[in-house]
């Protein structure tokens, strides 16, 4: 150190570091190594979510919008299809369907005409069977020589003659649509831009819409049970509080099966809530409450799940909140109301809305507890998506209804870090 | 908090229906997941009390779903699927977690909050969605239906329990400890090793049974990305819900409880004892 200040000369140089190099340079240098070790110890973990996680999601996003089946299957007939009007009521001429006979002739060698007349059957019912039984007369004929196609089409099932058929065709050829976000939200694409489906197909808003109503119950229950107890712990001297977090915590490190199943046999009409019931003489034992397989059993035991994510949110604002600001206002003449009410209520909204985003966000996603104990009327839009991913095989709208959820979350994510921070999520 | 001398009638009501409401509410809270324990030593196959049970009949109780959980392969199957699984999951979370949590910790990291929000989305993201984006890209990259596929899953969704954790014991971390090892001639890993470790210990440790937790009690991911040979316990039990519903599940559901309790006591005893070291005291 001594060398620096002999060699430098204060009144015009810079600031030098014990290098020789100016301290400012210095300093920067040491910074940039400090990030990059920093950036270093982080990356391992950065590439693995991203391939684990973020990848298959946006894999996910990719799906609800890809559509290159059709004109990957039937590339010809797309590009001859291109120039018909589907506005018109004229089927196409010859030369679409030459091209359609080419390309289902090499898509039925291939057997991918029948994936394609599922993947269009989604949008226009009966186009599975129309493909799967003309694929197997196409293999047979001769491109060369057994034209004109048209007819032949005709025969084989007088659906070819129909203007709809062409039409969802056409709609479908780009290799991107917009087709699985409409359909998730009950409309399609018709000869005149989106429309909505008719009346007794439209099921998905109502599902968004149970889904967000009944997710609202929930959070609106645990506040309701969680307050009281949140009050109560952060009030109580810190030994007794303990013991009695515990009965918080232990739901909390239950597993999920084990709380289900506990309220699936709890709710029962069989079961030990119905029984008692009926011992006390409150129901007559031909009458037992049905409090499963429909919202209710949803709803008490969602509640039940998630209360313990309100509860430690609530608590710890609660603890911080200092007891001479009620006291104050009741020496000032306030009744116990009033002070509840003026002054430590508010003080008390910040951890009521961190346990409400929480709760809503994990509600809203919910797929296990619904699917075990809510019936067909208790369900939620994850358990939609389940049934098209294993059952029904619309990968497609199965992603899109995803991506719609996953919207509705990551905005609730965003409100969540903006007020509270991610930073701040406590556990246990 | 206790009632003074000169509370009224009204404010004495209020304050005893207070506690009563409360107590009603633990109740809610602990009821379900106590009330499966009696009912696991059921001799009979039925979901509620029997009334041999009820006038506390030793004929009423026996061990028969515990004997039939040691002893179904499907059960032992899953259970040892279980054991497998989860401490994988939990090793990979935990090492490449506390890393990266101590990366964060540094006093200067560019994109902080970013890096820090999409670390913590796996435990945002619906699961199904999770589930449904894994499948997809699994099954691209010909890991679907394996048990690296699961291992590798189930500790993408074990990493935020660990950064969430292991970020709040280094919050009191004193950096100068850091820089007294390396300025006695520590090189950075015995620093890490013989200095940072100790202290954060107890904040990894509960990290990893969080993520172990998560791992052991996962059902959504594994039914998409899973196949019938990786079957877990939670998986077992989903069917056994879903489909024939066998009082075995009692058996299992008490096992977890136990094992839970467990968890909860370790989690408990090492907070106290972090606090105690950082020199936090309540």
């Amino acid at each position: 150190m001594s060398d620096t200040t002999t060699d430098d000369s204060p009144q015009n140089g810079p600031v030098l570091a014990a290098d020789g190099t100016p301290l400012r340079r210095s300093l920067a240098r040491a910074l940039r190594r400090q990030k990059l070790r920093a950036l270093m110890l982080i990356a391992p973990l950065l590439i693995f979510i991203m391939v684990t996680f973020i990848l298959p999601v946006a894999d996910m996003l990719y799906r609800s919008v890809e559509n290159g089946i059709v004109s990957e299957t039937l590339p010809r007939t797309v590009v001859a299809l291109a120039d018909w009007d589907a506005g018109g009521d004229t089927p196409p001429d010859e030369a679409v369907f030459a091209a359609l006979a080419a390309d289902i002739q090499i898509a039925a060698e291939e057997k991918t005409h029948t994936k394609l007349g599922s993947r269009l059957n989604y949008e226009n019912p009966g186009m599975s069977s129309l493909f799967r039984k003309s694929g197997r007369q196409v293999q047979r004929w001769d491109l060369n020589t057994d034209g004109p196609f048209k007819e032949k089409f005709l025969d084989i099932d007088d659906d070819w003659g129909d203007i709809d058929v062409w039409r969802t065709i056409q709609t479908y050829s780009p290799a991107m649509t917009s087709g699985y976000y409409l359909a998730a939200v009950d409309m399609q694409l018709g000869a005149d831009g989106p429309e909505m489906r008719p009346e007794n197909e439209r099921i998905y808003l109502k599902l968004f819409g149970r889904t967000l109503m009944m997710s609202l119950a929930i959070t609106l229950s645990c506040i309701a049970l969680g307050y009281p107890v949140a009050w109560l712990l952060a009030n109580l001297p810190m030994r007794t509080s303990n013991l009695l977090m515990i009965l918080v915590l232990l739901p909390f490190w239950t597993s999920l099966l084990v709380r289900t199943s506990a309220w699936k046999i709890l709710l029962q009409q069989q079961g030990v809530i119905n029984d008692i019931l009926v011992w006390i003489g409150l129901v007559s034992d031909d009458a037992r409450l049905v409090m499963i397989n429909n919202q209710l059993g949803t709803i008490i035991a969602m509640t039940h799940i998630l209360l313990p994510f309100m509860i430690l949110p609530m608590y710890s604002v609660m603890q911080s909140i200092n007891p001479s600001y009620l006291r104050a206002a009741k020496s000032l003449g306030a009744t116990d109301w009033t002070a509840f009410w003026r002054v430590y209520f508010p003080q008390t909204v910040p951890g009521i809305g961190a346990g409400s985003i929480l709760v809503f966000i994990l509600a809203i996603g919910y797929y296990i507890t619904p699917a075990l104990v809510g019936g067909t009327t208790g369900t939620f839009i994850s358990n939609r998506i389940a049934f098209h991913i294993s059952t029904s095989l619309n990968w497609g709208l199965a992603a899109a209804l995803g991506g719609i959820l996953l919207a509705v979350v990551l905005v609730f994510y965003w409100a969540y870090d903006k007020f509270v921070g991610i930073d701040n999520v406590k556990l246990g | 908090m206790s009632l003074p001398s000169y509370a009224t009638t009204g404010q004495r009501i209020w304050y005893y229906s207070f506690r009563v409401l409360c107590g009603l509410i633990f109740f809610f809270l602990i009821a379900p997941i106590v009330v499966v324990i009696p009912l696991s030593f059921n001799a009979q196959d039925f979901f509620t009390f029997t009334p041999e049970m009820l006038r506390l009949d030793p004929e009423g109780y026996s061990l028969k779903h515990y004997r039939d959980f040691f002893s179904n392969s499907d059960w032992q199957h899953a259970l040892w699927n279980s054991l497998k699984i989860a401490p994988l999951a939990t090793l990979l979370s935990v090492g490449l977690g506390t890393l990266a949590a101590i990366g964060l910790s540094q006093p200067h990291v560019p994109f902080r909050r970013a890096i820090m929000a999409l670390l913590i989305s796996p435990m945002i993201v619906p699961l199904i969605i999770s589930a449904a984006g894994m499948y997809f890209f699994f099954s691209r990259i010909g890991l679907q239906g394996t048990y690296t596929g699961v291992v590798l899953a189930h500790a993408a969704l074990g990493i935020p329990f660990v950064i969430i954790t292991v970020t709040a014991t280094l919050v009191g971390f004193d950096n100068s400890l850091t820089r007294a090892a390396a300025n006695m001639g520590a090189d950075p890993v015995t620093t890490f090793f013989r200095v940072q470790m100790p202290l954060i210990l107890p904040g990894v440790i509960s990290g990893a049974l969080f993520a172990f937790i998560t791992s052991f009690d996962e059902v959504i991911v594994i039914l998409f990305v899973g196949s019938a040979s990786q079957k877990t316990l939670p998986w077992q039990m989903f069917i056994g819900l879903r489909e024939q519903i066998s009082p075995t599940i009692l058996a299992v559901a008490t096992i977890l409880v136990v094992i839970s309790i467990a968890l909860l006591t370790t989690v408990e005893l090492l907070r106290r004892r972090s606090e105690r070291l950082r020199g936090i005291t309540r």
